[in-house]
């Protein structure tokens, strides 16, 4: 009996105990339901933002840029149909292994997909990995989606430009906006990936060509293949750009320069507008718009030569002594001196213990002002400067735009240097020694100036004194209405030369090239009117004339010749520059005569004036 | 007979709860596997209905024998068992750095699965063979018996089995008649051990279940990568709402956010879909399964059956907790199914006949007086 009880009691213990074991597991599901309640009811909204984000993905749609025509409606950038790699790094699993299959694929460098992974912010954006695939790769990749989650191949329109590296540096070239630019307000509706225009017309007008981007949201799942659309915000084209460049003589001038480096700038003198502005060394705005690797990159930025330098803006030549024409003109109208004062040049001019000679040995002789202009000597401008000081110069050529920027619609021009007493009171400190005022009499010395400035300068001696803004894009065309803005003329000031001072400085101009320095730009068909000149390289100053052979490259002249036609009635003024090659007269004006030549051949001969039905 | 009624009345309640919640699982089976491209195989969730069948014929297996002749037999039976595990350990398949299957042709069996059936089976064999008294009958003894399954379960390794076969012992042993005084000792000797048993634990651990111990504690600390499954099904779980998105809007698990969507979170998919409100009818579902169970339990007619039916309640009742707590973020992500509701043979066919067991318990409570 009493066994039978403590087993009883023991079977009853038994049951007492199992309360427990299902009040515990009561409370587990109280705490379950708890936890329950707090995640999908207290913070249910949170999580449904946070699965939103994980399906929905923004893809920006690219806009076509605007194209890009010639002053004859020649087109020149265009867009074409790219593919573009894009990757969401929220949906990466891996990127070390990621970065492997990318250089295994399609031979991006690791260390280039580390980097742009690196420098993303916003895990759930797409990044811009690479543009313009190859059909290949974008097979490639597609073939590999499984193993790779998280990449899209985006087919966009790819910046295109039609002529390679021709105009190159008036076009610009195209890349993916910086972030320090996505901070700013005019960049605010782009998105990392965005492309804009990074130098040239591409740059300067990218607010109207670069179009507004639309966006298109779409459901992706988890290895993010694409599901479907959600939403669609359309794009919107940018605007068509007419410049003022003559394309037929852009190429021209660029052929002529050839594989040396320097710069031809063209101008019609009746309205600024630029018809040529050519630099050598170039490069193809394509290679840099496709996302060069960095290696490309390396070697065309170090390349001695510069051939991303704009030199028609932004190469600071001295003048040399196409100087001679302005020192002339403050001459003509100082009560200091006459066009009939005459010096006697012996080829060489003692100043204090210096000797400044002139570039012909023995001298030109008893000459007046113009046969000086014509014969470029040096002694007789020596004499004028002396006598003028540098500040009448300098307010002189001031006057014509020399020595500060133009005001080019192009990113980074340069102005030169414009010496006076007060620029070297002000910028070194000290004072002004006449000796100074003798190198700078012949365009030596600290005075530098631009291709673009010495054209703009030239046209303005040519129309008698009216200084242009240079004009770089005549009109813009709106893409969706297709209404034509035109962009007018501006004058950026009137030179107050008086007419005797204009038809002077006109025939002895004319006179210089039918007879005197100039005679290589003499034309059987056109009267040319220019002034030749020699500017020395810095590491050459100790020899007056350093034109020829048995002279390093680097160490001879450049050769400047500054010109317009026809002398009568000036349509073009052009300014050449090639850099290392010796006397301008031999080197230069036959190019400025070639170019000139064809401008106005081409001019008489068909209708050269902008297309009506463009403009 | 009025009782026959009763009787037959509490098993179909029994029946029809367990059949719901094998429903909504093949249900949540069906919507985030049915897309998947199978072309040429059979659908998961027609082989989960055909691992439903063989689970029936456990079941009801299970049922038919009396749990006193099972018990006769529990120690071979155990035996049998750990020798599966050593065999499994000698030649089973492995997978993702553990061992535990033994490849049946098209499908894959797992031991460990079984083993908690066969503890609970010895283990209520042992206490319920004579009164035990004094801890070292009491704790010791049964540890000694525990042991070579858990080692092997944890060799293999398998830490989500080895806690619910450890948390099976645990509750067995206390309900079992450990004294309050022994259970004090057990605990300050356990508090004593920890750091290291803890060490002995950790470095016996993988590094992706160290690595899933952490991030558990934060996963945002590396969302994309180990903390990705407990993120993703929060994400799931919390999205749902009050009301849940339905079956096209759940796009957590239907565009495969949510990994392991069929089989161990099964439940976030659920609950993805469902909301707060179908989440507690299944919580209800599933709260009516244990209560029954420890109905059958707390009216069993000997101590065998108590102990049989406690042990595969705290089974059940473990893995439940355990495997939705760690879809929610409240516990480690171990890989433990959710019972009657994962996919996966095993499971369902071990569940089912723990469940053919119950009943069996329930059936032969009234034979003492006949």
């Amino acid at each position: 009996m009493s066994k039978f009880t403590t087993q009883h009691e023991a079977f009853r213990n038994l049951q007492r105990r199992l309360l427990f074991l299902r009040l515990g597991l009561m409370i587990g599901l109280v705490l379950l339901s708890t936890r329950l309640w707090y995640l999908q009811v207290n913070k249910g909204g949170y999580y449904r933002g946070l699965s939103e984000q994980n399906r929905v993905r923004t893809v920006d749609l690219k806009p076509a840029r605007g194209l890009i025509f010639d002053r004859q409606g020649e087109l020149l950038a265009n867009n074409v149909p790219g593919f573009n790699l894009y990757l969401t790094v929220e949906d990466i699993t891996d990127r070390d292994e990621l970065a492997d299959a990318l250089e295994g694929l399609i031979g991006l460098p690791r260390a280039e997909t580390k980097k742009r992974l690196a420098n993303n912010a916003k895990s759930y954006v797409p990044i811009l990995l690479k543009t313009g695939l190859t059909l290949r790769e974008a097979a490639l990749i597609e073939g590999h989606r499984l193993e790779l989650p998280g990449l899209r191949i985006q087919a966009e329109s790819q910046r295109n430009y039609l002529y390679g590296d021709l105009g190159g540096h008036v076009l610009g070239y195209v890349g993916e906006v910086s972030s320090e630019q996505l901070d700013e307000p005019a960049f605010q509706d782009l998105t990392q990936g965005s492309i804009v225009g990074k130098t040239g017309v591409e740059k300067t007008y990218d607010h109207a060509i670069r179009g507004k981007p639309g966006r298109k949201t779409i459901e992706v799942d988890a290895r993010g293949s694409e599901r479907k659309t959600l939403s669609v915000a359309e794009q919107t084209p940018g605007d068509d750009l007419f410049l003022s460049i003559d394309h037929p003589l852009q190429r021209l001038a660029e052929s002529l320069l050839g594989e040396e480096a320097g710069s031809i700038v063209a101008l019609d003198p009746t309205n600024g507008d630029v018809l040529v502005m050519a630099s050598r060394p170039a490069f193809d705005p394509n290679a840099l718009s496709r996302g060069l690797s960095s290696a490309l990159w390396e070697q065309i930025s170090k390349d001695p030569r510069h051939p991303l330098t704009n030199r028609s803006i932004q190469g600071q030549y001295p003048p040399g002594s196409t100087f001679k024409i302005f020192v002339a003109a403050a001459a003509l109208e100082s009560d200091k001196w006459s066009s009939d004062s005459t010096v006697r040049c012996t080829g060489a001019y003692p100043f204090g213990n210096h000797v400044f000679r002139d570039w012909k040995k023995g001298g030109h002789g008893s000459i007046a002002l113009s046969e000086a202009i014509v014969h470029s000597c040096d002694v007789y401008f020596y004499n004028v400067g002396h006598r003028l000081g540098i500040d009448a110069i300098a307010q002189m050529a001031g006057k014509y735009g020399l020595g500060m920027p133009t005001g080019i619609e192009l990113p980074s021009e340069k102005g030169g240097t414009l010496p006076s007493t007060e620029w070297k009171q002000r910028v070194r400190k000290e004072v002004w020694y006449p000796g100074e005022t003798i190198s700078a009499s012949i365009g030596q010395g600290y005075l530098t100036v631009t291709p673009l400035q010495m054209a703009t300068a030239m046209a303005a001696v040519g129309n008698g004194g009216v200084l242009y803004k240079p004009r770089l894009v005549r009109a813009v065309r709106d893409r969706l209405t297709g209404q034509i803005q035109e962009i007018l003329p501006v004058v950026r000031g009137v030179i107050p030369l008086r007419d005797e001072s204009v038809a002077f400085l006109h025939e002895a101009l004319h006179e210089a090239v039918q007879r005197g320095t100039g005679t290589r730009a003499r034309s059987t068909i056109v009267e040319i009117a220019g002034k030749t000149g020699t500017a020395q390289t810095v590491g050459a100053r100790a020899q007056i004339s350093t034109g020829s052979e048995g002279v390093p490259k680097q160490f001879r002249d450049h050769a400047w010749f500054v010109a317009y036609a026809p002398a009568e009635n000036p349509k073009i003024a052009v300014a050449v520059i090639v850099e290392n090659i010796g006397h301008g007269g031999t080197f230069a004006a036959p190019i400025a005569k070639a170019l000139i030549e064809e401008y106005l051949e081409q001019t008489e001969s068909h209708d050269r004036q902008p297309h009506p039905g463009q403009l | 007979m009025i009782d026959s009624r009763i009787q037959d009345n509490f098993e179909w309640r029994f029946i029809l709860v367990s059949v719901g919640i094998l429903l909504l699982g093949v249900a949540s089976i069906y919507n985030v596997t049915h897309d998947l491209d199978q072309s040429g195989h059979v659908p998961i969730y027609v082989k989960q209905l055909a691992w439903i069948l063989v689970g029936s014929v456990a079941l009801l297996a299970a049922m038919a024998i009396d749990y006193h002749a099972l018990a006769r037999h529990a120690y071979l039976l155990y035996g049998i068992m750990l020798g599966l595990l050593v065999l499994v350990f000698i030649m089973g398949r492995s997978s993702r750095g553990a061992q535990r299957w033994f490849p049946l042709g098209p499908f894959a069996f797992q031991p460990s699965e079984m083993a908690k059936l066969a503890l609970v089976l010895v283990l209520a064999k042992y206490f319920s063979d004579v009164p035990r008294a004094g801890w070292g009958h009491q704790v010791i003894i049964p540890g000694l018996i525990m042991a070579p399954g858990l080692l092997l379960i944890l060799k293999q390794p398998d830490l989500g089995t080895a806690m619910s076969y450890t948390f099976i012992f645990v509750s067995m042993v206390l309900v079992g008649g450990l004294r309050a005084k022994a259970l004090g000792m057990v605990v300050l000797f356990g508090s004593m051990l920890f750091p290291f048993i803890w060490e002995l634990f950790w470095s016996s651990l993988h590094d992706y279940q160290r690595e899933r111990i952490l991030t558990f504690w934060d996963p945002m600390t590396d969302p994309a990568g180990k903390g990705y499954h407990a993120l993703q099904s929060q994400i799931a779980i919390g999205s749902g709402g009050l009301f849940g998105k339905g079956l096209d809007e759940a796009t957590q698990s239907r565009l495969k956010f949510l990994p392991e969507g069929h089989t161990d979170f099964v439940f976030a998919v659920f609950a993805e879909q469902w909301g707060f409100i179908g989440a507690l009818v299944l919580f209800t579902l599933f709260a009516a399964l244990l209560y029954l169970s420890a109905e059958i339990a707390f009216k069993a007619k000997d101590t065998l059956g108590v102990l049989l039916a406690t042990g595969i309640l705290s089974m059940l009742g473990f893995c439940l907790t355990v495997n939705i707590g760690m879809t929610m973020g409240i516990f480690p992500i171990v890989g433990i199914p959710l019972p009657l509701m994962s996919y996966g043979g095993t499971t369902t066919v071990m569940s089912m006949a723990a469940l053919g067991l119950l009943l069996n318990v329930k059936r032969r409570r009234l034979t003492l007086f006949y």
